[in-house]
């Protein structure tokens, strides 16, 4: 369902070309859970970045649920994430004035759903992520744990081919992480493709697969 | 639809809790606005007063004067042969006249003389409160008597009835002068304040220091659709009879009075609605400048609904209908306060006049100046990179 083929990215910073992804190839099937590791600066972020169409590649080809993303409008790559894929990231990136049953309703807003259409959605999503007490909080009235399953109802609330998560427990102790993990399991168990990107070795073992990445290229498996 | 609904409540929740800086750029707005309803409307109401007085002089009537300049004018003997000229029904020369006006120890700074006759009273239509009229015998014997208008019997009779004062004498330059008649209120007109005005014979004026030229005169014609022959013939009077050069005279009717007002009127208007025009610019950079802070403000969360498929459209709507509500919202209030401002000075004596058009034009200028300079900032919202945006904090 994800394919990368011979992808290169790379930055120019102060007139030195960084390659932050070099010649990386990756497939991806629908129900698979792939963890990413590799150290920081090794091109995890990049890689999330093109794979959720926030960016577009230098050289390659990415094909996501049959499509050849290349040259797209700011538009329609909008347009696709909005439909394809769901985000969650290591800050949880809510929006600080809008309360968690609205949060998880953005997405949806965009897809053009009527108000009391998305809300009953919403609902159900902050329900299936444990927090259905807590819909009218704002995200400072939520602890860190609570606002990260506020982002998964959100990133999940769309029904997205694929879910991006990167560092999504970085913020949280291990007890809360390790809750959070189950979370990713059960999703998962449902069908829910995930591909999530971590440091933590413990956070990357509990993916079905594991794609190691270093100074911009991709192995697979856990260790060389 | 929920998009819709979200984005303006989205706004003015945004709006609302940034009160402060909310109310101060719409502060801008609302002067801005405040000051377009008022100088239009006292603009307007000083025209439409100015006016009014000109129509009061009646249709038919020409004013005609000749500058001090001038070598030779007409001199009050001349008057009766000036009248002969064709359609000419009655002519009112009048001057006014210098002189200190006391009655008793109270002396009134701020009242004029004039000098004038009968048919004077008769062609701006003045109505008597008490008393008679100046009469043509009062001119034959340069009678020291006085008409008064109705203010100074504030002044000069502080505590006096009306009917009493006639019959009074006031003084002026120190000679006695008997009160035969007190005008009825008029307010001004014709730059003179006749409420303010002492009114003698045209031949009394002699005793203070004054010749019998005569520099201003209305005339009434008999046949008001040829005014415009009566103005040549009156012109070529004064040039071929008098030898007045055409520099030193002038004869309008009171059409082209009206048209040098309505000039006036709208380059009146035009002023200051441009200076009011550009407050409400200065107002607009404010919301501009606000606006683009806002979206500086919140990269992050540009960043965020990217990521969750907003397109440029949804950010760029979302930001211009923020300012249009910062706009409208301000726009109202000080349609609001310009309205109070303007009816209270109208309590107080200052013409005012607001027309719905005017109130609608500045309603809508305002809607105007949110778009305008909304569409700078939220364009730039739009076309934020969202991993960028993503990654500001
Ligand atoms: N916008 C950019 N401009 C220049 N260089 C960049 C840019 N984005 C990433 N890089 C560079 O590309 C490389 C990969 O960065 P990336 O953010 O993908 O790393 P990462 O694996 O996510 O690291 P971390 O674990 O710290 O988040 C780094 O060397 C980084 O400096
Ligand atoms: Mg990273």
């Amino acid at each position: 369902m994800i394919e990368l083929k011979n992808v290169c990215k790379s930055f120019i910073l102060g007139g030195e070309e960084i390659k932050a992804l070099d010649n990386v190839n990756l497939s991806v099937k629908k129900g698979e859970f792939v963890s990413v590791i590799g150290p920081s600066g090794s091109g995890k972020s990049t890689l999330m970045n093109i794979l959720g169409l926030l960016d577009v590649v230098d050289k390659g080809e990415y094909v996501l649920d049959n499509v050849v993303i290349k040259d797209a409008k700011d538009n329609t790559l909008s347009e696709i994430r909005n439909k394809k894929i769901g985000f969650i990231f290591q800050n949880f990136n809510l929006l600080p004035k809008l309360n968690a049953l609205e949060n998880v309703q953005v997405p949806l807003m965009y897809r053009g759903l009527k108000n009391d259409e998305s809300k009953k959605i919403a609902r159900k999503y902050l329900e299936k992520v444990g927090l259905g007490a807590r819909e009218k909080h704002l995200p400072n009235q939520l602890s860190g744990g609570q606002q990260q399953r506020v982002a998964i109802a959100r990133a999940i609330a769309g029904n997205p081919e694929i879910i991006l998560a990167d560092e999504p427990t970085g913020a949280l102790d291990s007890k809360t992480s390790n809750e959070l993990m189950e979370l990713f399991e059960n999703l998962n168990q449902e069908g829910q493709t995930i591909i999530l990107i971590t440091h933590d070795i413990n956070v990357a073992k509990r993916a079905k697969r594991i794609v190691r990445i270093a100074d911009g290229k991709l192995y697979e498996g856990e260790v060389v | 639809m929920g998009k819709t609904i979200s984005i303006f409540k989205e706004a003015l929740k945004n709006i609302i809790s940034n009160k402060l800086r909310s109310s101060l750029t719409m502060l801008g707005l609302i002067i801005g606005i405040m000051s377009v309803i008022l100088l239009v409307g006292i603009g307007n109401g000083a025209t439409t007063n100015v006016t009014s007085s000109v129509k009061s002089l009646g249709t038919g009537t020409l004013t005609v004067s000749i500058n001090g300049e001038s070598d030779t004018t007409i001199q009050y003997e001349q008057i009766d042969d000036f009248k002969k000229i064709t359609n000419i029904e009655s002519v009112a020369p009048y001057k006014n006249v210098s002189g200190t006006i006391s009655k008793d120890t109270t002396t009134s700074r701020n009242s004029s003389v004039l000098a004038t006759v009968p048919e004077y009273i008769n062609i701006l239509n003045l109505k008597l409160e008490a008393g008679r009229l100046l009469s043509n015998i009062d001119i034959e014997n340069s009678s020291k008597i006085c008409m008064i208008g109705n203010s100074l019997t504030d002044t000069l009779f502080e505590d006096s009835k009306i009917k009493d004062i006639v019959g009074q004498s006031i003084s002026i330059e120190g000679d006695k002068y008997t009160v035969v008649g007190v005008l009825t209120k008029v307010g001004s007109s014709m730059g003179t304040n006749i409420d303010n005005t002492i009114i003698i014979p045209f031949t009394t004026a002699k005793y203070l220091k004054s010749d019998m030229s005569i520099n201003n005169l209305y005339v009434k014609v008999s046949d008001e659709n040829n005014i415009e022959a009566t103005k040549s013939l009156i012109e070529n009077y004064l040039e071929r009879n008098l030898q007045i050069s055409s520099d030193y005279y002038s004869v309008t009717s009171q059409d082209s009075m009206l048209d040098t007002m309505s000039d006036i009127r709208t380059t009146l208007s035009l002023l200051l609605g441009g200076i009011a025009g550009i407050s409400l610019i200065v107002g607009g950079i404010g919301v501009m400048n606000v606006m683009l802070v806002s979206v500086t403000e919140r990269t992050k969360e540009i960043g965020i609904r990217k990521s969750l498929g907003a397109k440029r459209r949804d950010i760029l709507v979302q930001f211009l209908v923020e300012s249009l509500i910062l706009c409208i919202l301000g726009g109202t209030i000080g349609v609001g306060f310009g309205i109070g401002v303007g009816t209270i000075l109208q309590i107080f004596g200052f013409s005012f006049n607001i027309t719905s058009t005017v109130i609608l034009i500045s309603f809508c200028s305002s809607a105007v100046i949110g778009l305008v300079f909304g569409i700078f900032p939220a364009y730039k919202a739009a076309k934020l990179n969202p991993i960028e945006a993503l990654r500001t904090e």
